[in-house]
């Protein structure tokens, strides 16, 4: 009895292994830096997070279908520049589309959405339709949506935003940042698919056994291709916030945040071998992420040596998700 | 010389509940070919993985040119001199003849500190064993661009090549056209006249009738007998073959089958090999049984009526209506569900909960404003299954993985029965399933024949086969080669048309 008791706190302890390391590191952090604990850090914490979980949302869907998606990274760049562009001001200087229409801040938002959901429907196409494994299919398009962000800007950097983009974007409700509401509400609509909806039990029974599913009538390729475009779209809403949160952008927007992405919703539980994987997971698993370049940074550590240590979490976190799929057997 | 090249004596092998393999014995002459019968299960192939170590026996000895021999492994096998060519050949095909006959052997020479593959060497060797069993190909092409029975006659020359003093050809036959069965034979002929033995499993009676000097025939794991094959004739062997009562109890089968419901015209595969111009009908309230030897292309054709499958040809009519069925949506949408032979492959949703792999092919009926999934309606239909079909499970919120063979299939049969389908195709519904579990299955079918269902029900088992149809219809080789029922139902009379080839 107390044997096993012992036991099964091993086993929690390794499979949340990285989660609780990080906690006590950013208790430590916590404790020898008082100011990491301060509201306006924790705030600091929900903006940046907050394109990210978008972004994880996204690639979680494809990842729960045995998938993936590396254009994410550039597709959240291209965004960027797309609304950027379409949003300088009037006498920005070097306006790079001077004849463009000032339009609402919403309507490009939703433009540049259905931009990007058309290289989701291709990626959906490809994974679907032309059987091309996910990692090959999302890597020809995560360079083919750089060179079209190269093409549209001429790699020339973008600023000079309109007071509307700023406000929608780095705005706050009282103490509270117009971010972190957005990613509440994207969580939330995630939640209720994931949970509430036929898409949602379609996309987890393909991840359970894609060939099961097609005989019991899920339309696979159809429910595939709708995932890849809604991880488009998402990929264009956390571009445009980024874009608007930094106040300017440039091609190199958004590089790396697929593998950033993919690994949180990997911490955050979702399995590599798809079927399984929670909102809840993606968002802790980005909280996680964060906490720890943050707690880095307030431990004085230099920028270099934070590469390494996200490096080594990403590894260790999947051989953990491996292990576990593993023991199951 | 020994009187016998192998012998095996009272090899006997049991799995967690299943005596596979009972007091077996195979005594095979040098240079001889020797043919091992057996129904589906009869314990041919367990034999032979026992054999080379594959499994472990629990006893029994093994004598290879008297010799008393202890084989844990295939590669220990090879050097006693013997050697299998698999069912399913294992070759690299994107590699050349030549580099697979020599895989894992490769001859090699020294170029400075480095051993290095000797290219030249092992093309020369490889060419003069072809040469040996008298197929002139050249080592250097593709083993891919080869066909099926060329890459077997591959592989027996890399038996030859390894000195193998018997070769095992499990079922060489049943991909091949009558030519190419001629080639084989051809070489067969050949290196049994020089001295090679050969052990040949097969179904095919008139094959092996040509081929084979003796006879070893077993049946559910126990060894019924050897004969020379001059002495034994084609019913005899059925008869070995089959010779068992029906020990299995079956529930009552009262149901009465009514009108035609569903037509099936002129079903023929997209791939030559495959089903041909398959008909048959189905009536309402009906369990119309499908026998045959595996590879019959029972489950090819179900699955291309289902809409899983190509073909070049075929109408299916349900209730006088034609359907056009290009994908398992559409037959699901008509009224008809399949229950796959494989469980585990395309059959349970291994990580998910029982409510979710119940509801998945019926999710449609608990939509509230198109969107949103009624969570409560879901919970009473799974819940209303548990109790129908008493699935024993903790709860509908354990994983399928968690639950046996028996229960698991009973989830799968209530992910269709969500649907309620007017046809139902159940392949293999009870392999794997114990005996108590089989029995509430084929209770849970028969009740459905009464609601007035018509029931498929593909099957290996022939006493089951016999137990729960009201009709039987035989496959051999993608056609349908006969139709049994009521006395003439036998066991004797399904093998024959199972072996119409």
């Amino acid at each position: 009895m107390d044997k096993t008791k012992k036991l099964d706190i091993k086993n929690i302890l390794i499979n949340n292994g990285i989660i609780v390391l990080l906690m006590i590191l950013v208790l430590y952090v916590s404790i020898t830096v008082p100011t990491f604990r301060s509201f306006r850090n924790l705030m600091n914490l929900a903006i940046n997070a907050a394109p990210r979980v978008i972004i994880a949302l996204g690639v979680s869907g494809c990842l729960i279908t045995k998938g993936t998606d590396l254009s994410a990274g550039r597709a959240v760049g291209l965004s960027a520049c797309l609304a950027g562009i379409m949003l300088q001001k009037p006498d920005a200087p070097g306006k790079i589309w001077p004849n463009f229409p000032q339009l609402n801040v919403w309507i490009v938002l939703i433009i540049v959405m259905a931009i990007c959901a058309i290289f989701g429907l291709i990626n959906g196409i490809v994974v679907s339709f032309l059987n091309v494994p996910a990692f090959i299919g999302t890597l020809g398009m995560q360079l083919i949506v750089y060179g079209i962000a190269l093409v549209v800007t001429n790699s020339v950097p973008i600023g000079g935003y309109r007071a509307d983009y700023i406000s929608v974007t780095q705005g706050k409700v009282g103490p509270i940042p117009l971010l972190f509401i957005y990613l509440i509400i994207a969580a939330a609509i995630f939640w209720f698919v994931y949970n509430y909806t036929r898409h949602g039990k379609y996309m987890y029974a393909i991840g359970g056994n894609e060939v099961a599913a097609e005989v019991s009538g899920v339309n696979v390729k159809k429910t595939k291709i709708i995932i890849y475009i809604t991880a488009a779209c998402m990929y264009a809403i956390a571009g445009f916030l980024l874009g608007g949160k930094s106040g300017g952008t440039s091609v190199n927007m958004g590089m790396g945040y697929e593998l950033e992405a993919i690994a949180a919703c990997t911490i955050g539980g979702v399995s590599v071998n798809g079927g399984i994987g929670k909102v809840s997971g993606v968002i802790i698993g980005v909280a996680v992420f964060e906490l720890l370049k943050s707690a880095m940074q307030f431990m004085g550590l230099n920028t270099n040596y934070q590469y390494i240590a996200q490096g080594i979490v990403i590894v260790v976190a999947i051989a953990l998700d491996i292990r576990k799929y593993i023991a199951k057997k | 010389m020994a009187e016998y090249r192998l012998e095996m004596r009272g090899v006997s092998k049991s799995f967690p509940g299943v005596k596979a393999l009972d007091k077996v014995n195979l005594k095979v002459r040098p240079g001889t070919v020797h043919a091992l019968m057996g129904e589906n299960g009869a314990g041919k192939s367990t034999l032979m993985k026992c054999l080379f170590g594959i499994y472990h026996m629990d006893e029994g000895e093994v004598f290879v040119d008297g010799e008393k021999v202890n084989i844990s492994n295939p590669d220990e096998a090879l050097h006693k001199g013997l050697a299998m060519v698999h069912q399913e050949l294992q070759p690299v095909p994107a590699r050349t003849i030549a580099e697979n006959m020599y895989l894992g052997r490769y001859p090699t020479k020294s170029v400075g500190p480095l051993k290095v593959i000797d290219h030249r060497t092992m093309n020369e060797e490889a060419k003069k064993w072809l040469d040996n069993v008298k197929m002139p190909f050249d080592p250097k092409r593709k083993l891919g661009e080869l066909s099926i029975s060329q890459m077997q006659s591959v592989e027996i020359a890399k038996a030859v090549s390894q000195e193998a003093k018997l070769i095992i050809l499990d079922e060489p036959t049943s991909s091949l056209t009558d030519n190419e069965v001629e080639a084989l034979f051809r070489i067969v002929r050949d290196l049994r006249d020089r001295g090679v033995s050969f052990v040949f499993i097969s179904h095919k009676m008139a094959e092996l009738r040509r081929i084979s000097d003796d006879i070893t025939i077993m049946r559910d794991g126990c060894f019924v007998g050897s004969w020379e094959m001059k002495n034994i004739s084609d019913d005899e062997i059925v008869k070995q073959m089959v010779g068992r009562e029906l020990t299995n109890i079956y529930p009552p089968l009262d149901n009465n089958p009514g009108d035609v419901l569903l037509e099936v015209n002129d079903f023929t595969s997209i791939h030559a090999n495959s089903f041909k111009n398959c008909s048959f009908k189905l009536r309402k309230g009906e369990i119309l049984g499908f026998g045959g030897l595996v590879g019959a292309q029972r489950t090819e054709l179900m699955e291309a009526i289902f809409g899983i499958r190509h073909t070049v040809s075929g109408e299916v009519k349900l209730n006088g209506n034609k359907l056009d069925i290009k994908r398992p949506q559409d037959a699901i949408k008509y009224g008809i569900g399949m229950i796959t032979e494989d469980r585990r492959g395309s059959g349970i949703l291994g990580c998910l909960s029982i409510a979710d792999n119940v509801a998945l092919a019926s999710l449609n009926q608990y939509l509230e404003a198109g969107i949103k999934l009624d969570k409560k309606k879901i919970e009473e239909l799974v819940q209303d299954n548990v109790a129908k079909l008493s699935i024993k499970t903790p709860s509908s919120k354990t994983l399928i993985q968690a639950l046996s063979g028996g229960n698991q299939q009973k989830v799968i049969i209530s992910r269709w029965l969500a649907n309620n389908p007017d046809v139902l195709i159940m392949d293999e519904p009870t392999r794997g399933i114990d005996v108590g579990a089989k029995y509430e299955i084929y209770q849970i079918m028969i009740k459905l024949a009464k609601e007035g269902k018509g029931i498929i029900m593909i099957s290996s088992e022939m006493p089951e086969l016999i137990g729960v149809s009201n009709r039987i219809m035989v496959m051999c080789n993608g056609k349908i080669t006969g139709e049994v029922s009521g006395e003439e139902a036998t066991q004797e009379n399904i093998m024959h048309y199972a072996t119409q080839f």
